[in-house]
């Protein structure tokens, strides 16, 4: 078995900043449909070079006990790298609510991947369709065309404090501090902005190698009083750079629900009030 | 704290080289021999997947005026008469993905393949009580919602060769970005 550190996101987290108003939100209601936690597992690759891949198996089906025996298709080849049939969950059984005995864990993609109450594995020549993989977790784009299979989630991150209905109580010297997470590899930098991204400083990272997990981010701020609008901006070790609102919806619509991984405006007024912008 | 230390970084390299002297072991002999094969017999009723391409169908078949007297006792409450629904996610028919604005997006105007309603419908259907219908109310379900979004007429018979041939009005509608980095 295999112990790893990864982040497991919905993707559906931060939906709600595709809409056109902004939701007068915390951190945790924006963005909070997201966690990290120690994975104890055997490696999926294992089991299938133990039960033999057959040359035309391109894909993997995988199905969960649930009411719904709901099911989702890897690709054969992700399968293969570094998803993981998990038995623990920081060092404890997998809890009932996260899949126990065991679930499937496919690091760094949309959550729903990785089916809970894992009770059949299947190698197919193609993808299953399954219903949450045609139907929902489809990104339609503004050509109405749907990417499919849009599994590795965006890089990201968000500043947790100051953050969305807290309240600066007085001027002087803050600690901004957020997290920083990429489906793609590990967090190289993120930056951080007091000024709505006309400039732009380097946040110190706790871990720079935490490939596929969160990483804290932190730097100083002196607040002078007047208002300000925080931003973070990460960069991953694939040089993907996250995307501000307007970039990511000019590249992909606002017609999907999905993935949304655009910088997080929050808005310093005078009297120190935090509050969800697009800026 | 310095011995711990100091056994720490003994044990680390020792059991880091024990993993690699497994994992060339087991890649030597191909096998550890866990496990047993599964039989046919004993996935008949735990293999629910049935694909876009047509494997994993029961036998059986359907036509959608058939389904209508399964549709109306249990799958109305919740997905309304005539499949319009009761909320936003029981809607199974109508919709247009080249409308003006957000596009309704139900069984007719989005999902790429029939198969895909066959095997939710079976696993997953109704909410009150999945995996109660017989494969046979499946097939006729399955026809009833194609039916009612008029992709096939109320005679068609629906069974695991002629579902897979349906062709849905959003099949090309899907981009596959699964080996995209």
């Amino acid at each position: 078995m295999v112990s790893k550190i990864y982040f497991l996101e919905c993707s559906g987290n931060s939906g709600a900043l595709w809409a056109a108003n902004t939701a007068n939100g915390t951190a945790q209601s924006l963005h909070g449909l997201v966690s990290c936690a120690e994975w104890t597992g055997i490696p999926l690759s294992t089991l299938l070079d133990e039960a033999g891949v057959e040359e035309a198996a391109q894909w993997v089906s995988a199905v969960g006990a649930d009411a719904a025996s709901m099911g989702r298709s890897v690709p054969l080849n992700r399968a293969m790298d570094d998803v993981l049939v998990a038995l623990y969950q920081n060092g404890e059984p997998v809890r009932p609510e996260q899949g126990y005995p065991m679930r499937l864990l496919v690091p760094g993609c949309e959550g729903n991947i990785s089916v809970k109450w894992l009770t059949q594995i299947k190698l197919t020549r193609s993808a299953s369709q399954f219903r949450d993989e045609t139907s929902k977790y489809t990104d339609t784009q503004p050509d109405r065309l749907s990417r499919q299979f849009t599994l590795p989630m965006g890089t990201k991150s968000v500043i947790t404090t100051p953050s969305g209905q807290m309240s600066l109580q007085r001027q002087g010297l803050y600690q901004i501090t957020g997290i920083a997470w990429s489906g793609r590899g590990s967090i190289r930098r993120v930056e951080v902005s007091a000024d709505g991204g006309q400039t732009w400083a380097d946040a110190m990272l706790d871990d720079q190698h935490a490939n596929k997990a969160l990483a804290r981010f932190r730097i100083p701020w002196q607040w002078s009083g007047a208002s300000a609008i925080l931003q973070s901006r990460a960069t991953d070790s694939q040089g993907n750079i996250q995307p501000d609102r307007d970039g990511l919806i000019s590249a992909r619509g606002t017609l999907g629900r999905y993935h949304f991984h655009g910088i997080q405006s929050w808005s310093v007024n005078a009297t120190g009030e935090v509050r969800n912008v697009f800026a | 704290m310095s011995l711990r230390k100091k056994l720490i970084r003994v044990l680390v390299p020792v059991a880091a080289s024990q993993l690699m002297l497994l994992s060339v072991a087991v890649s030597q002999a191909q096998s550890v021999g866990l496990g047993t094969p599964i039989s046919e017999s004993q996935l008949q009723n735990f293999d629910l997947i049935a694909g876009a391409d047509g494997i994993g169908f029961p036998a059986g078949s359907g036509t959608a005026l058939q389904g209508k007297e399964v549709y109306d006792v249990k799958c109305a409450t919740c997905h309304a008469p005539n499949g319009e629904g009761t909320s936003g996610n029981t809607v199974l028919v109508g919709g247009d993905m080249h409308s003006d604005g957000v596009p309704l997006r139900t069984v007719g105007s989005y999902w790429p393949y029939a198969s895909t309603l066959f095997d939710y419908v079976r696993r997953a259907m109704p909410a009150t009580a999945p995996k109660s219908l017989s494969d046979i109310e499946v097939y006729q379900v399955t026809a009833y919602v194609l039916y009612l979004n008029g992709i096939i007429d109320q005679y068609k018979i629906l069974n695991s060769e002629s579902l897979t041939e349906i062709n849905m009005p959003n099949k090309g509608g899907f981009i596959d970005s699964s080996q995209q980095q």
